[in-house]
């Protein structure tokens, strides 16, 4: 079953055109991550499927809702963390969590979401006393308070230390766990390799770009080696590693010096993400 | 209904929590009543000065709790993504709105009574009578200034400035419209602005029926004044009222 399909999804601001066909599809209990530089329009098409924006052409059906005229049965089951939003400054983040429980027809113990999103020993501060990391912690809590079976996440780590974004990482995946599906917006990298079944990389609009994050990285088959020769660094990609390696032992060991800071590495997503989004840009 | 009451006992909480609007919306007109009935003694067009006093503080009281009050929270949660935030959730917007507007008439009665009973211990002034035509002009007059305060948001741009643009048009309009004291003696210029202006006819309506025993219906052209207000500020809020924050 699928969670999310999208069909050829258009939208333009004025004579801007925002997306120009977007086609992509989420099943039941996937976490799908939409990655792509800003302006690339991830939020605009996180928001179509969330209800707030309309569109201009395409299909979408989100939990089998088209958002675009959904109401209260609809937002019974998604959860939203917006990519800038702030809640009520005097409210604690307890108040906050009842708040929000009460709109729904089944919501989940609000001590229990505030334990599962790591505020427990806040449960009492006030909004305005949160750290940044806690407050975007309190937005995935006000979102899972409905236990909603979709969740979307504009870009929920940005901004963070890298201590917080590892907790961001592990909650998130303690989601999946629960059987949600999560579409997932992001600018980094390595947090869309780290969450994500599978992700999309969208670029001025149109998606470049589909897969686990393993066959995006696995399409590119040049290896990089990295050493250093009197005080330069030296970096060869290559589709032919063992030669190249073989002859540059053998040239070292020969004249008996050493390959100092010899690195071998296969390329990482961020690597394939670059040149993906560097080859249109001429 | 179960939403309604759910979201009005949070509105409350979150009203009386702030201090700023406790203090700006709710006491504000409190504490200016006690300073002018400290300063105006004797009458006023030939009533006690403190009763009149009295009645042009309600009217200034509906228009900083329901126009001004409601245009800043509303600004300042739009501006923060709480509206966006709220729109998220199954909370249909009416409901949401509802309790809002239901939570302010809340204030306002309250601030209402307290200054009936500020007035009686400061100024022995007298408890209203038609207690019915009281009722219905109040909410006529904060239903219309709610309307405008609703319009009014599409207008202002920044949480920021919000509070001062309001006050810049609350201010002057009570001054005009006599809240303060009397306005005969106000240069022609100034009353003429003042007879388009909403409180000044919600005024007419208070001190009809507080100062001069009359009922609402005495004044057919002041209620269909204040009505018309509404009604213009309900059809701009439908075309100007927004959820979201402003791009960028």
């Amino acid at each position: 079953m699928s969670a999310i399909t999208v069909r050829d999804l258009r939208k333009s601001y004025g004579a801007y055109e925002a997306l120009r066909g977007v086609s992509f599809e989420i099943e039941e209990g996937e976490v799908f991550g939409l990655l792509g530089p800003n302006g690339a329009g991830k939020t605009t098409t996180i928001e179509i499927l969330e209800g707030y924006r309309t569109r201009n052409g395409g299909d979408v059906d989100v939990l089998g809702f088209d958002p675009e005229r959904a109401a209260s049965a609809f937002r019974e089951r998604i959860g939203v963390v917006l990519q800038q939003s702030q809640l009520w400054p005097n409210l604690t983040v307890a108040e906050t969590h009842r708040m929000f429980a009460g709109y729904y027809e089944h919501p989940r113990n609000a001590d229990e979401v505030i334990a599962l999103v790591g505020l427990a020993e806040k449960r009492d501060a006030r909004v305005k006393t949160l750290s940044g990391g806690q407050k975007r912690r309190l937005d995935l809590g006000v979102a899972l308070v409905g236990d909603p079976d979709l969740v979307f996440l504009d870009e929920p780590t940005t901004g963070f230390d890298p201590a917080a974004r590892r907790a961001a990482w592990e909650m998130i995946r303690s989601l999946r766990s629960l059987g949600k599906t999560i579409l997932l917006t992001t600018h980094y990298l390595d947090e869309a390799e780290q969450l994500a079944d599978r992700l999309a990389v969208l670029r001025e609009g149109v998606i470049i770009q589909e897969g686990t994050p393993a066959e995006l990285t696995g399409g590119s088959t040049e290896t990089e080696v990295r050493y250093r020769k009197d005080g330069r660094e030296v970096v060869v990609r290559t589709t032919d590693p063992t030669k190249l390696l073989h002859q540059l032992t053998a040239e070292a060991l020969a004249e008996g010096r050493e390959l100092e800071g010899l690195s071998v590495r296969r390329p990482t997503l961020e690597d394939v993400y670059l040149s993906l989004t560097a080859e249109h840009e001429e | 209904m179960r939403l309604v009451r759910h979201q009005l006992k949070w509105e409350q909480r979150l009203f009386w929590r702030s201090r700023e609007a406790a203090v700006f919306v709710f006491l504000f007109p409190i504490l200016l009543f006690t300073l002018l009935t400290a300063v105006y003694n004797g009458r006023i067009d030939g009533r006690p000065a403190a009763s009149v006093l009295l009645a042009g503080m309600i009217g200034y009281g509906a228009a900083n709790t329901a126009f001004a009050g409601l245009a800043i929270t509303l600004v300042t949660r739009r501006e923060l993504g709480i509206l966006k935030r709220i729109r998220g959730t199954p909370l249909p917007p009416a409901v949401y709105l509802t309790a809002v507007l239901i939570s302010i008439t809340i204030v306002f009665a309250i601030q209402v009574v307290s200054l009936f009973v500020l007035g009686r211990l400061l100024k022995s002034t007298p408890w209203p009578s038609h207690l019915l035509s009281l009722g219905l002009a109040l909410a006529l007059g904060a239903a219309a200034f709610a309307a405008l305060g609703l319009a009014i948001t599409g207008f202002i741009r920044s949480q920021e400035g919000s509070s001062a643009v309001l006050n810049v048009i609350v201010l002057p309009m009570a001054f005009l419209s006599g809240s303060f004291g009397p306005t005969r003696h106000y240069p022609a210029v100034l009353r003429a602005i003042a007879a388009v202006l909403p409180l000044k006819y919600l005024l007419d309506l208070i001190k009809g029926i507080y100062l001069h025993g009359q009922q609402i219906w005495d004044q057919p052209g002041a209620v269909a004044v204040l009505a018309a207000w509404g009604l213009f500020g309900m059809v701009v809020a439908l075309r100007t009222f927004r959820w979201e924050p402003r791009e960028g």
